[in-house]
């Protein structure tokens, strides 16, 4: 008897989690895409219309602006936090007094929501009160920083606040990856007489290839998934002009009667998401199970 | 990948850095750290400081002015007075609405998480990877594919718009990452500690909670931290399955802020987006090192 219990308590205990995600994520999700393979407007229905929705959506100008917004969005928000996170992770590496202090102050925003971190650059970049008037306020007559209500330059608001919120996580990973290489390599490259430069490039670098990735792919699937950000700084506007996946299948599923439309733009992202993430998931399972 | 490597080279350890020798460089190294520590600063300075002046000042002044006379009227305006859709009693109501939400959801999927953490990585069965594996892609996938029949989920629960109905969508959603931090955590306790409780004797949850659960403190810590940060800062499912004066503060923050009607308030807006950011930003300052171990556990490596 008490073997039995012992057996069986496991997946008793488990069951709950396992029903959940069997239901909740992947039941939905072959119900999403199900609704897209039909003419939902209002509530679901299933009257099959083949790829209908998928070559509405592709032939939909405002699906090529938000997928458009989030090559441009998704491209630069990486380039740009990897790029300044692991230069602050590498300064912050050189014995720096206080480093506590600054990591802190470096890691604040993701600890925020992105409502308010919308919030906070609307404020910052508004013309009328904002960067624009210090800089007049300053003596620069001249200066002109109206990007948040320009059409084409919207999106880069997006991507200055994404980047401001996103740096810190980016350095403290390059941080904990700079820690864990071991200090024999690089002293075996400087008595071989490799300068600090040659050092981090063909030392240094290269053995943080696995955070490069992580980096990545958190970042690619933050920026897919990038929604509360434009809502709250934007709207979406000018007009639809910082548009992204998210905000589309948002407005057409539930304010537009368009649910089959929705879905369609939904199981998009979902390929998306799944091309970046599941190799990724593989390879870090597979790992683990080979270093087991 | 752990904070505990992180935190080596403060107490002088020898990690990776390289001699960069002369003073110059040194001090350009610090110019360069404080300038981007002020770039990080100047947003949240500015918000507080466009906080305690009144509008007249505001058009007058600039986003780094500090306040010439100090004014709590925008604070208490947020917090009690500001109207979000047709509601005039503030942020306070969605606040509280916030934590109703945040403590069901935090202790329910860090509960199930810290088991199911247990009984993957103790109890292993045929497939466990397998399965692990499937649960890890549900924190990963765009909420978008979900909503549609959630809502319809909820409204067949009956709890379609309330409390209950976002705390369950977040326990639901909230699992996959509590159990991928607790199995990874449990993955480095040795097997032998289980093998020998249950050979004393001891059951499936004796074990649990005579031997792993004393030593969970800090990873309920990281778990408790990422849940409530990730709860409490939420918004698309708080604005999806959320009624009305069921909403939590993000998303009545982002109706003050974005649908008033009349001149903008900026300093309204400033006020409300601090008090619905300071509970995270408490956490944060007062157990920062929970919540960096969750943001590097929540990069999958653990």
């Amino acid at each position: 008897m008490q073997r039995l219990i012992a057996r069986v308590m496991p997946i008793t205990v488990l069951s709950p989690t396992l029903i959940i995600t069997t239901i909740f994520v992947y039941g939905f999700i072959v119900f999403s895409v199900v609704l897209s393979f039909t003419g939902s407007r209002m509530f679901p229905r299933f009257t099959f219309v083949g790829w209908d929705q998928y070559t509405r959506l592709f032939a939909n100008p405002r699906w090529d602006v938000a997928f458009d917004n989030m090559l441009i969005f998704g491209f630069l928000y990486i380039a740009l936090s990897t790029l300044i996170g692991l230069t602050l992770a590498i300064l912050l590496d050189q014995k720096i007094r206080n480093e506590g202090v600054l990591r802190t102050i470096y890691l604040y925003p993701m600890a925020i929501s992105f409502i308010v971190t919308g919030v906070i650059w609307q404020w910052i970049m508004n013309p009328g009160l904002g960067i624009q008037k210090l800089a007049r306020d300053l003596g620069w007559e001249t200066f002109t920083f109206d990007w948040i209500v320009q059409n084409d330059m919207a999106i880069y608001c997006v991507v200055i606040a994404g980047v401001w919120q996103v740096s810190g996580y980016i350095m403290a990973l390059f941080l904990a990856g700079l820690r864990g290489i071991s200090a024999d390599i690089v002293n075996a490259a400087k008595m071989d007489g490799a300068g600090t430069i040659q050092t981090y490039r063909h030392v240094i670098l290269p053995e943080l290839r696995p955070m490069f990735l992580t980096a990545f792919v958190v970042q690619a699937h933050l920026a897919i998934k990038s929604y509360d950000l434009v809502v709250a700084l934007t709207k979406g506007g000018p007009g639809f002009s910082t548009e992204l996946p998210s905000t589309f299948m948002y407005a057409h599923t539930f304010t537009r009667n368009e649910m089959g439309l929705g879905a369609a733009s939904a199981v998009i992202m979902l390929c998306m998401i799944a091309a970046v993430v599941v190799p990724y998931l593989y390879s870090e399972i597979r790992n683990e199970r080979r270093s087991a | 990948m752990s904070v505990a490597a992180l935190e080596t080279a403060r107490t002088g350890e020898p990690g990776a850095e390289v001699d960069w020798g002369k003073r110059g460089s040194r001090f350009a190294v610090y110019a360069a750290l404080v300038f981007m520590a002020l770039v990080f600063l100047v947003p949240l300075m500015s918000m507080v400081f466009t906080s305690l002046k009144d509008m007249d000042e505001i058009r007058g002044g600039n986003l780094l002015a500090p306040p010439q006379v100090l004014t709590f009227e925008p604070w208490i305006k947020a917090w009690s007075e500001a109207c979000i859709s047709v509601r005039c009693d503030g942020l306070s109501p969605y606040f509280i609405n916030s934590l109703l939400i945040v403590v069901p959801a935090v202790i329910i999927s860090v509960g199930l998480g810290a088991l199911n953490g247990y009984v993957l990585t103790m109890w292993r069965f045929p497939g466990a990877d397998w399965v692990f594996g499937a649960l890890l892609f549900g924190c990963f996938i765009p909420f978008q594919i979900v909503l549609i029949p959630m809502a319809r989920m909820l409204g067949l629960m009956g709890l379609a718009g309330s409390i209950p109905g976002v705390v369950f969508v977040h326990v639901v959603y909230g699992i996959c990452f509590t159990t991928l931090f607790f199995r990874n955590y449990y993955a480095s306790v040795p097997k032998e500690l289980v093998k020998a409780a249950s050979v004393d004797g001891a059951g499936f949850w004796a074990t649990w909670w005579h031997i792993l659960l004393p030593i969970s403190w800090p990873l309920i810590t990281v778990s408790v931290i990422w849940q409530f940060t990730g709860v409490w800062n939420d918004f698309l499912f708080g604005v999806s399955f959320a009624a009305g004066d069921n909403q939590p503060v993000t998303v009545a923050l982002n109706n003050l802020v974005n649908t008033s009607t009349g001149v903008k308030e900026y300093n309204v807006d400033m006020a409300g987006a601090i008090i619905s950011a300071f509970p995270t930003l408490f956490v944060y300052v007062v157990a920062g090192r929970f919540f960096l171990r969750g943001l590097m556990s929540g990069a999958v490596k653990g």
